[in-house]
């Protein structure tokens, strides 16, 4: 089965590194694997190294790492109250893992960890269970209070409930299809793009000088990838934390 | 895990390594020749979700553990700093404040002291030239009245030396008329006639 050079799904494909077989499942550790694996060693490295004199006046690199905690620790104390701040290191985590993962996509040739469903599936659900376990062990019963909003006259509640129910379990679908979606969509859009410069520039002079317009394109899309790239994560975890607000004041 | 990489080894062999021969075989690995759309691929599922479950525990561990706790200490230090320096702050100013109140205060004082001195002084040296006034004044009426007393006595003395004067005077007026000299008493007695008649037609 050969690929084209243009091919824009071939940047997705899994590949075995070290193939591990366990009871026929395939657990093997992959490019998917080691690039989670450099994302959460990245981010984690940066923030550690940066802010390792401690200085109380800070080096550039340290009040880039201080910028994310802050910008990080403003979204959760307005979304979830001070009450959400145990849940920092949790939504910091996850924001620093999908950013770092989500750029290092951008690189030509790295695998973007964030572009599969079961990434983001697996983070969305985290989250969710993150809610409930919390919710239900903090508020027990009172945490449905949640599907029941205030004020509703008991008739509409047999209509409402269950859409407010539907609403709670599409939530880890949404926030996992976003994520996915748009590195997935802004990576094959990016790759089709770059595919008709190389497709172009093989067909001639004219071909050439044509394939100066989707180079341009390519350029700007790539800005805008970044921008993307940026805004998912903070989409996620600005999600996160309004969902985590629910697990701590679940009658609202 | 090395004895799972030992037994996964004819596993790998069996489905053609794909390891080896790198990039795109393995998508019919276990799924025979339907080719799939990788992010779909159920195959690679568990894998994806144990590395993510590794990955992000180990991570998420450092961060809450390490990471966070550093930041936190420095933004918290920071904050504690400058709150701690704004206090400081405080305090200097308002011993400035105090320090700039009591010397307004010393001023004030000495201000009014000097005041005090002086309205003294003056006084004082008013009293002493008044003193030294009075003084001098007593000693020049005391001398004014000698000076009186004086010109009395000798006034007196020369009232008194008036009658013998005329007397004299009459006598060698009446001897250069008549060419001999008179004798004394009647020279007296007109002399004190002609005084009575004097005083008398005065």
């Amino acid at each position: 089965m050969e690929h084209s050079p243009t091919d824009p799904i071939h940047q997705f494909n899994i590949y075995h590194l070290i193939p591990i077989d366990i009871g026929g499942l395939d657990l093997s550790f992959t490019n998917a694997s080691l690039f989670m694996a450099i994302a959460a060693i990245i981010g984690a490295g940066f923030l550690y190294m940066t802010t390792g004199s401690r200085g109380l006046v800070p080096t550039r690199m340290q009040s880039v790492s201080e910028m994310f905690y802050e910008f990080t620790a403003d979204m959760l104390r307005e979304s979830a109250g001070s009450g959400g701040m145990r849940f920092f290191p949790f939504v910091f985590s996850l924001f620093c893992f999908l950013l770092v993962g989500n750029l290092l996509g951008m690189f030509p040739y790295f695998f973007t960890i964030t572009a599969q469903i079961v990434v983001t599936f697996t983070l969305a659900i985290l989250v969710i269970g993150v809610v409930l376990v919390y919710g239900i062990r903090q508020h027990g019963i009172k945490f449905f209070k949640l599907f029941v909003p205030d004020g509703v006259p008991g008739p509409l509640l047999i209509l409402v409930v269950p859409i407010e129910v539907l609403s709670f379990i599409s939530r880890p679908i949404s926030l996992s299809i976003r994520l996915f979606g748009n590195m997935l969509a802004g990576h094959i859009t990016l790759k089709v793009f770059a595919g008709f410069v190389f497709s172009l520039g093989t067909l001639g002079a004219l071909g050439v000088a044509t394939a100066v317009l989707p180079l341009i394109m390519t350029v700007a899309l790539t800005a805008l990838e970044l921008l993307v790239a940026a805004l998912q994560a903070y989409v996620f975890a600005v999600l996160t934390c309004l969902y985590l607000n629910d697990a701590l004041h679940p009658s609202h | 895990m090395m004895l799972v990489t030992a037994a996964h080894a004819q596993s790998a062999s069996e489905n053609g390594a794909p390891a080896d021969t790198g990039t795109h075989t393995e998508t019919g690995a276990g799924h025979g020749s339907e080719p799939h759309f990788p992010p779909f691929n159920a195959h690679y599922f568990p894998s994806q979700i144990l590395w993510l479950a590794i990955v992000f525990a180990l991570f998420y561990q450092f961060m809450a553990k390490t990471v966070v706790p550093r930041i936190g200490g420095i933004l918290e230090n920071r904050r504690d700093r400058i709150a701690q320096d704004l206090d400081e702050a405080n305090r200097l100013k308002e011993e400035t404040d105090e320090a700039i109140a009591a010397y307004e205060q010393e001023l004030a004082d000495a201000r009014s002291k000097a005041h005090e001195i002086s309205r003294q002084a003056h006084e004082k040296a008013k009293a002493e030239a008044e003193a030294e006034q009075a003084k001098v004044e007593e000693e020049l009426s005391e001398k004014a009245d000698a000076a009186e007393a004086e010109i009395e006595r000798v006034k007196t003395e020369a009232l008194g030396h008036v009658g013998s004067i005329a007397e004299e005077t009459a006598a060698a007026i009446v001897e250069q008329l008549l060419g001999k000299a008179p004798s004394e008493n009647e020279v007296a007695t007109a002399v004190e006639a002609e005084r009575m008649r004097q005083i008398e037609g005065a």
